[in-house]
C-alpha cells in the first residue's frame, strides 16, 4: 500500500468516524449518549494528558486535579455565580492552564520518578482542598450544577442529546488544534526534548518555555474536560476526584497509546466502557475483570509501544548508563521526527 | 515539653507504619527500577492469607513465617508471570501493569474474603511503658524495632552475600549482569520474592491497630510512597527515617497549627517533599544521578 | 507508527460497532410522567426496582446492604410476590461516586426502565440525582443515608424520601441521654468530616443548647485517613469526660481501641453507624467496649433477647437460603432486609393498579410494623411528616451485649 492510499485511508476513516460521531445522539438512549458524552469529555483530557507525557516526556499522576479544577471552577461559576455556562469553559481553560503552569515550574528541576510522586501528592490534596473550601465547592456533600438547556433554536433537542453535541462541538477544535501544534515546530521541539534535552537544548530550544507550556496546555484541557464533564454530569462531588481518577488518565493514554492523538478516543473509551462491561458480566468479580483486562492489553499492546516513556525514565532510573551506552551503539529513537497518528 | 515529646514519639510511631511498607517499594524499586503502586495490595492480599490462617487455628507465629513463605513464593510468581512479559518496554506499560495488579488485588481480596473489617492479633503485648510520663506502647516499640531488623537484615544480604550482590549488579547494568553470568530473571524473581514478604511483614505489623479490611493499605500507600520519595527511592534506611520524619511532622502539624486541623494536615507532609525534592531531587538518601551527556 | 494508527483506526470502528450493536435505539420515552395507567417497569406479573449501592471501593463494606434487600425481595418472590407480581430488583455498582451514581439512576430509568429506585446509598449519590428523579417523576424511596434533607422538604422533592432515623434525631435522642445521665457533661467530639460527621455533630450541639453540656474540643478525620488515633490521642487530653463518637465501624474500632490502650475513661457514646458487635466490638475485644453507649432502631441479630423473636427467626433462616454468602449476624444485612420489608408493605398498600403516584401515595401515608424494627417503633408518615423512622432506643453495652435502656424516644415529639 502506497503512502497515497494510505492517506486517503486515513482520511477517509476520519470522515467515517466524525460521521458516527456526530449521529450518536440520535441513534442512542439517554443513558449511551451520556456515557459517550463523558468519552469525549475524558478524550480532551487524556490528550492533555498525552502531550505532556508522550511528547513533551514529562509525567503527570495528578491529572485529575487539573480536571477536578475545571470541574469545579464551572460549577461554582454557574451555581454561586450565575455564568452562562459556555463562558464557564474558557475560564476553566485558564484557571487550570495557570495551574499547570506553576506545576510546571517545580517540574523542570525534578523529573522522572520524583515528578510522578510530586504529581502523585497533587492528586491526594484534591479532595482535603475541596472540603476544606465548602462555600464554594459545597464541600463533602458536593453541588448540584444546573445542565445547560439548549438555546431557541436548538429546541427540539433533548437535553442529553444537546450536551453531547456540544461536548462534540468543544472538543473537535481542541483536538484539531493539537493535532496541529504537535505537526507544527512546536510540536517537533517536544519531541526533541523527550528524546533529550540536552541535545535539544543545544539545539537552540528553550526547554523551560516548552516544559512549563506543555504542562499548562496539558493542564488546560484537563480543566475544560472537567467543564465538560460538569455540563454532562451536573453534579460534582470530592469522591469523583479521587486517585482513582488520575491513574484511569494515565491508564488511557498508555492503553490508547501514547504519543498519539487517536490514542486518547480510545483511551477515553476503555477507561469508560470497560468497567462497566466488567461489572456487566459479574458485579462481585468487575474490578478483577478490569484489573486482568489492563494487564492483559498491556501484555499485547507492548509489541510496537513507542519506546519513548525510556525517556521519562531513564534518566532517573538504574539502567541510565546502560541506557546511554545502546544510545551510544546508535539504538536512539528518531529524535525530531513527531510519532503518532492523526 | 512532655506533651511535645508525647507528640513526637507518636509520630515516630506513625512514621514506623509508612516506613515499614516503604521498605518493600524501596526493595523492588532497587533491584528492578520499577515502581510498583500494588505493594499495597500485595501486602494486604497477604494479611489476609494469614488472617485465613488463624482463622484455622494456626497459632500466630506459625501462620505469620508460612505468609512470608507463600508472599515470597507470590512475588516470584507475580515478577515471571505478569511482570516479565511487560518488562523492557516502556516504564509507563509496567507502572500500568502495577496499577492493573492493584485493582485486580483489591477486588480478588474483597471476593474471596468480603469487604468488612476484622481484627488481626498483634505480636506483641497490649501495654505501654511510661519513661517519665511520656507513654510508648510495646507495639509502636515492636513495628520500630521490627523495621529497624529488616533494614539491617537487608544491608546485610545485600552488601555481603553473593545473591545480594547480584541484585545490585542487576539492578545498576542488567546487560553487562547477564554478560557475568548472573542469572537475571532469577534474580529479578527473588527481588520481589523478598519485596513480597517484607510486605507481608509489613501488613501483619499494621493490622492490629489499623484493622484488616481490604482498603487497610490503600491509606497507609500514599504516606509510604512520601515516606520513600523523601528518604531516597533506593536506600532502604533512608525508606524508614523519611517515614519517621513525615509521621511527626504530620502529627506535630495537626496537634499544634490549628488552621491546618486534621483534613489538612496530609499537606504536611506533600509540602515538604516538594521541599525536599527541589533541594535535593534524589531524597535525603538517595544516590545522585550522574547523566551522561 | 503508520501501521499503527491504521490499526488504531480499524479498532476504533470496531468499538464504534460494537457500541452501535449494544447500544438501544433511541426512544422517547425517557422514562417520565407519572399518572395514567401503564407504569413503566410494572407488567401484570413484575415490578422493576433498581437500586444504586457502592460494590467496590471505599464504602464497598455498605454493598452488603444492597444484597441483602436482593434477598428479601427473592423470599418475598418465593411466596407469590406482591399483589400477585414478582419483585426484579437490579442494582448497579457506584462505587461511591456521584458520578457513576448519576449515570446509574439514567441508566435504570431510561435503559432498564425501573418503576423505582429503592434504597440508593449515600448522602452525595441520592443528591447527586434527586433533581434527575423528580424532574422525571420516578420514585427515590427509602434512601440508605441518615441526613435530613430528604425528609426535610417532601414538596421541593416529592419523589425522594428516606427510611432510617435521621442523624440529628439521634443525635437529640444522645443529647436527652446525656441531659439526665450527666448533665454537665464535657464533651470531646470525634467526626467524619462529610455531612454525616457535621449532620450528627451539628444536631448534637443544637440538642444541648441551654443545658450545662459543653464540648470542649472536637476531631474532625477523613476516611482516607489510615488511622484515627492520633485525633483520639488529642481528645483524651483534652480533659472531656464524654466521648461522642461520630464514625464509621472502622474508625470506630480503632477509636475504642485507641481509648482502651490510651487511660482514658470517658463515658464512650458510639452513634449508631458503628455500634456493630461483629463489625466492630468483637475485633476490638468486649473489655475494651463495657459502659459504651449507643442507639438502635432494630433489633440486634447477635442479641440474645431477640433469639426467639419470630421475625429475627424468621430474617435468620431466610437470610440463609435467598442470600447464603452473606452473615446474618451482620447488621447491615439486617438493616437492608428491613428496608426492602418497608418497601414490600409499600408496595402492597399502593395496590394492584400500580402506578408511581400511588407508590408515592402509599409511601407518604404509612402508619405500620416492620419485624426488624424494636418493638413500639413503627415506619410512620403523613402530611408534614417526611421522615419514615424517627424514633431509637438508647443501648448499653454490658458483658458481651448491649442492653436496651429506657424507653424508645421518638424524637418528632420534641
Amino acid at each position: 500500500m502506497n503512502a497515497a492510499t494510505e492517506q486517503r485511508l486515513r482520511v477517509g476513516g476520519l470522515i467515517a468516524v466524525g460521521i458516527f460521531a456526530a449521529a450518536v445522539p440520535f441513534v442512542f438512549g439517554p443513558y449511551r449518549v451520556g456515557q459517550l458524552t463523558l468519552v469525549l469529555a475524558y478524550a480532551v483530557a487524556v490528550l492533555g494528558l498525552n502531550v505532556l507525557v508522550g511528547y513533551s516526556g514529562q509525567i503527570s499522576l495528578g491529572h485529575g486535579a487539573f480536571f477536578a479544577l475545571g470541574a469545579y471552577t464551572a460549577a461554582s461559576l454557574v451555581e454561586k455565580a450565575s455564568f452562562p455556562h459556555l463562558l464557564t469553559l474558557p475560564v476553566a481553560f485558564v484557571v487550570a492552564g495557570a495551574a499547570g503552569f506553576l506545576v510546571g515550574l517545580p517540574a523542570l528541576r525534578i523529573r522522572g520518578l520524583y515528578l510522578a510522586l510530586l504529581t502523585l501528592g497533587l492528586a491526594v490534596a484534591t479532595a482535603p482542598l475541596i472540603k476544606r473550601f465548602e462555600g464554594l465547592t459545597g464541600g463533602a456533600d458536593g453541588l448540584n450544577v444546573v445542565q445547560p438547556e439548549p438555546p431557541g433554536f436548538l429546541s427540539g433537542l433533548a437535553l442529553d442529546q444537546y450536551v453531547y453535541l456540544l461536548t462534540l462541538v468543544i472538543a473537535v477544535p481542541l483536538f484539531a488544534l493539537i493535532a496541529l501544534m504537535l505537526r507544527s515546530r512546536v510540536g517537533r521541539s517536544l519531541v526533541a526534548i523527550r528524546d533529550n534535552e540536552i541535545v535539544a537544548k543545544s539545539m537552540g530550544i528553550n526547554l523551560a518555555t516548552m516544559k512549563t507550556g506543555a504542562f499548562a496546555v496539558s493542564a488546560a484541557y484537563a480543566g475544560v474536560a472537567g467543564a465538560l464533564y460538569v455540563f454532562s454530569v451536573g453534579f460534582v462531588g470530592p469522591e469523583s476526584f479521587t486517585l482513582v481518577l488520575s491513574f484511569a488518565f494515565l491508564a488511557a493514554i498508555v492503553v490508547g497509546g501514547l504519543a498519539t492523538v487517536s490514542g486518547a478516543v480510545l483511551g477515553a473509551l476503555f477507561i469508560v466502557l470497560v468497567p462497566e462491561y466488567a461489572a456487566d458480566v459479574d458485579d462481585a468479580l468487575a474490578g478483577v475483570i478490569y484489573g486482568a483486562t489492563l494487564i492483559l492489553v498491556m501484555y499485547v499492546e507492548r509489541r510496537g509501544a513507542v519506546g519513548l516513556a525510556r525517556r521519562i525514565w531513564g534518566r532517573a532510573t538504574r539502567g541510565r548508563q546502560d541506557r546511554a551506552e545502546r544510545e551510544d551503539r546508535g539504538g536512539i529513537p528518531a529524535a525530531g521526527v513527531p510519532t503518532g497518528g492523526t | 515539653m512532655k506533651e511535645f515529646i508525647q507528640v513526637t514519639v507518636d509520630g515516630i510511631a506513625a512514621g514506623s507504619i509508612y516506613g515499614a511498607v516503604a521498605l518493600a517499594l524501596v526493595l523492588i524499586y532497587r533491584t528492578t527500577g520499577i515502581v510498583n503502586f500494588a505493594q499495597g495490595e500485595m501486602a494486604m492480599f497477604s494479611t489476609f492469607i494469614a488472617w485465613g490462617l488463624l482463622q484455622a487455628d494456626v497459632p500466630l507465629g506459625l501462620a505469620i513465617l508460612c505468609t512470608l513463605g507463600l508472599s515470597f513464593a507470590g512475588g516470584m510468581a507475580i515478577e515471571r508471570l505478569i511482570i516479565r512479559p511487560v518488562e523492557g518496554s516502556d516504564p509507563l506499560a509496567l507502572v500500568i501493569v502495577t496499577l492493573g495488579l492493584l485493582i485486580l488485588l483489591n477486588s480478588g481480596a474483597g471476593w474471596i474474603w468480603g469487604f468488612n473489617n476484622r481484627a488481626f492479633p498483634s505480636m506483641f503485648s497490649d501495654d505501654r511503658l511510661d519513661i517519665g510520663g511520656v507513654h510508648i506502647s510495646w507495639e509502636s516499640i515492636g513495628i520500630t524495632g521490627v523495621t529497624l531488623g529488616v533494614v539491617g537484615v537487608l544491608w546485610v544480604f545485600t552488601q555481603k552475600t553473593k545473591l545480594g550482590l547480584a541484585m545490585r549488579a542487576v539492578s545498576m547494568n542488567p546487560e553487562s549482569s547477564q554478560l557475568s553470568g548472573i542469572r537475571v530473571g532469577r534474580t529479578l524473581m527473588i527481588g520481589w520474592g523478598l519485596a513480597a514478604a517484607v510486605g507481608a511483614l509489613a501488613g501483619a505489623l499494621i493490622a492490629p491497630s489499623l484493622f484488616l479490611d481490604v482498603n487497610f493499605m490503600g491509606a497507609v500507600l500514599v504516606y509510604s510512597f512520601a515516606a520513600a520519595t523523601l528518604g531516597g527511592f533506593d536506600s532502604p534506611h533512608g525508606a524508614v527515617i523519611g517515614g519517621w520524619i513525615i509521621g511527626v511532622t504530620e502529627t506535630l502539624a495537626g496537634h499544634y497549627v490549628d488552621f491546618i486541623g486534621a483534613d489538612l494536615k496530609i499537606l504536611v507532609p506533600l509540602g515538604i517533599i516538594i521541599a525536599v525534592l527541589m533541594v535535593r531531587p534524589s531524597g535525603l538518601f538517595g544516590s545522585r544521578e550522574v547523566a551522561r551527556v | 507508527m503508520r501501521i499503527k494508527s491504521r490499526v488504531q483506526w480499524l479498532i476504533a470502528a470496531l468499538l464504534a460497532l460494537a457500541l452501535i450493536a449494544a447500544g438501544c435505539g433511541r426512544d422517547d420515552d425517557d422514562g417520565g410522567g407519572g399518572g395514567g395507567g401503564g407504569a413503566p417497569g410494572v407488567s401484570d406479573k413484575s415490578i422493576k426496582l433498581g437500586g444504586s449501592y457502592p460494590f467496590s471501593g471505599p464504602a464497598s463494606a455498605y454493598g452488603t446492604i444492597g444484597r441483602a434487600a436482593k434477598a428479601h425481595f427473592d423470599w418475598v418472590n418465593s411466596k407469590g410476590g406482591v399483589n400477585g407480581r414478582k419483585i426484579q430488583f437490579v442494582t448497579l455498582d457506584d462505587g461511591y461516586d456521584p458520578a457513576r451514581a448519576v449515570s446509574n439512576a439514567r441508566r435504570l430509568v431510561t435503559q432498564e426502565k425501573v418503576f423505582a429506585l429503592f434504597n440508593t446509598l449515600g448522602t452525595a449519590n441520592n443528591l447527586a440525582i434527586w433533581d434527575y428523579t423528580n424532574q422525571q417523576k420516578v420514585p427515590q424511596v427509602y434512601v440508605a443515608t441518615g441526613a435530613s434533607e430528604f425528609g426535610e422538604d417532601p414538596d421541593k422533592h416529592p419523589f425522594t424520601i428516606g427510611w432510617q432515623p435521621d442523624y440529628v434525631s439521634e443525635a437529640k435522642t444522645y443529647a436527652e441521654f446525656l441531659k439526665k445521665e450527666k448533665p454537665d457533661a464535657k464533651v470531646a467530639v470525634l467526626y467524619q468530616n462529610d455531612s454525616f460527621g457535621k449532620n450528627l455533630t451539628g444536631g448534637f450541639e443544637d440538642a444541648i443548647k441551654g443545658s450545662n453540656i459543653k464540648i470542649v474540643a472536637r476531631e474532625s478525620y477523613e476516611v482516607t485517613d489510615p488511622t484515627v488515633a492520633p485525633q483520639v490521642t488529642k481528645l483524651a487530653d483534652s480533659g472531656a469526660d464524654t466521648f461522642l463518637d461520630v464514625t464509621t465501624p472502622k474508625p470506630g474500632a480503632q477509636a475504642i481501641g485507641t481509648v482502651a490502650k490510651s487511660g482514658w475513661k470517658p463515658l464512650h457514646i458510639l452513634n449508631n453507624v458503628a455500634a456493630s458487635k461483629t463489625l466492630v466490638l468483637k475485633p476490638v475485644g468486649f473489655e475494651a467496649a463495657q459502659g459504651i453507649v449507643s442507639t438502635t432502631y432494630f433489633k440486634d441479630p447477635e442479641d440474645p433477647q431477640w433469639a426467639n423473636d419470630p421475625a429475627m427467626k424468621e430474617y435468620k433462616t431466610q437470610l440463609k437460603k435467598f442470600g447464603p454468602k452473606l452473615n446474618p449476624n451482620e447488621p447491615f444485612n439486617a438493616y437492608g432486609w428491613a428496608a426492602a420489608a418497608t418497601m414490600v408493605k409499600a408496595l402492597q398498600q399502593a395496590g394492584g393498579d400500580l402506578d408511581r403516584d400511588k407508590l408515592m401515595n402509599s409511601v407518604r401515608n404509612m402508619d405500620t410494623e416492620i419485624g426488624l424494627l424494636l418493638p413500639g417503633i413503627r415506619i410512620k408518615t403523613g402530611q408534614g411528616d417526611g421522615y419514615p423512622i424517627q424514633s431509637n432506643q438508647i443501648m448499653r453495652f454490658e458483658d458481651e451485649n448491649w442492653k436496651l435502656e429506657g424507653q424508645v424516644i421518638n424524637a418528632a415529639e420534641k
